[in-house]
């Protein structure tokens, strides 16, 4: 059998907080390159910036396949954050359980909507 | 009896369970400290004014007719609600973003190289305080029509 305990320990899948202290700094790295990506464009952009050169931004269909991705990562991050104030600051289970469905709620009815505007587009 | 256990040594304070009300005010942070508790305050306020940021870039984004409603809301208003009071929940959006980023950035950094002795704790906190709020300074003169 193999060895599960010491340095050996397996420390990823058990819920140890690895995988939320890893995904939040990856998703967070994603949403910082996006914000360059963003920023870039509007500061290389000559004048006013119009609803065209706005909208134009997020046209291109791999923009929108990465603001997908980038959509999905904030409500992954914002999850993993959240979680944390709930469980810092609120001890009763019944109240914590309420905010922490709260929060998926809002997140995934927001995922939705920004996509449903990516989409259209 | 010794100096040490005479009753009229001056009270230290003690912090069992913080009080907001009775301790907060008086609970010195340091910058860190400071920098910490506002990357939680910034990003709770990002979370529940989520609604609103996607209201905003479904305005700007979906058709010219809606992103001149876009621009109104910063001039004109809505509903009554006049526009500079828009400008300041950007502003206070900004802020938070600023801020968020740049924590974010300086425990990526902490993470990456290492960097936990107590002189780069300080130090960069107080970097990340200045820029978080010298940028959204910047940013919100812009917005405000200063320049």
């Amino acid at each position: 059998m193999s060895v599960n305990y010491g340095s050996k320990r397996i420390v990823v899948g058990a819920h140890y907080g690895l995988r939320d202290w890893l995904s939040q700094r990856i998703t967070a790295a994603l949403m910082v390159l996006f914000t360059l990506l963003v920023l870039v464009q509007v500061l290389f952009t000559r004048g006013p910036i119009g609803y065209e050169t706005w909208a134009g931004i997020f046209a291109a269909q791999w923009m929108k396949v990465l603001t997908f991705s980038v959509i999905i990562a904030l409500a992954w991050h914002v999850w993993v954050g959240m979680r944390d104030i709930w469980m810092d600051y609120i001890k009763p289970v019944s109240i914590r359980l309420s905010l922490q469905v709260f929060t998926i709620v809002w997140l995934v009815g927001c995922a939705g909507w920004a996509i449903q505007v990516l989409w259209r587009l | 009896m010794t100096d040490l256990a005479k009753a009229s040594r001056p009270q230290r304070p003690e912090f069992r369970n913080i009080n907001a009300l009775k301790d907060l005010p008086t609970y010195r942070l340091p910058p860190a400290g400071w920098v910490s508790i506002l990357h939680r305050v910034s990003g709770a306020l990002m979370f529940l004014l989520l609604p609103f940021i996607i209201w905003l870039f479904d305005t700007s984004v979906s058709s010219e007719y809606s992103f001149a409603r876009f621009t109104a809301l910063f001039s004109a208003g809505v509903a009554g609600v006049p526009g500079w009071f828009f400008k300041l929940v950007a502003l206070a959006l900004i802020w938070a973003y600023l801020h968020h980023i740049i924590a974010g950035l300086r425990h990526l950094w902490m993470d990456v190289a290492h960097a936990v002795s107590k002189e780069f704790g300080r130090s960069s906190a107080i970097v990340t305080l200045v820029l978080s709020l010298g940028l959204t300074a910047v940013l919100g003169a812009k917005l405000f029509g200063l320049y």
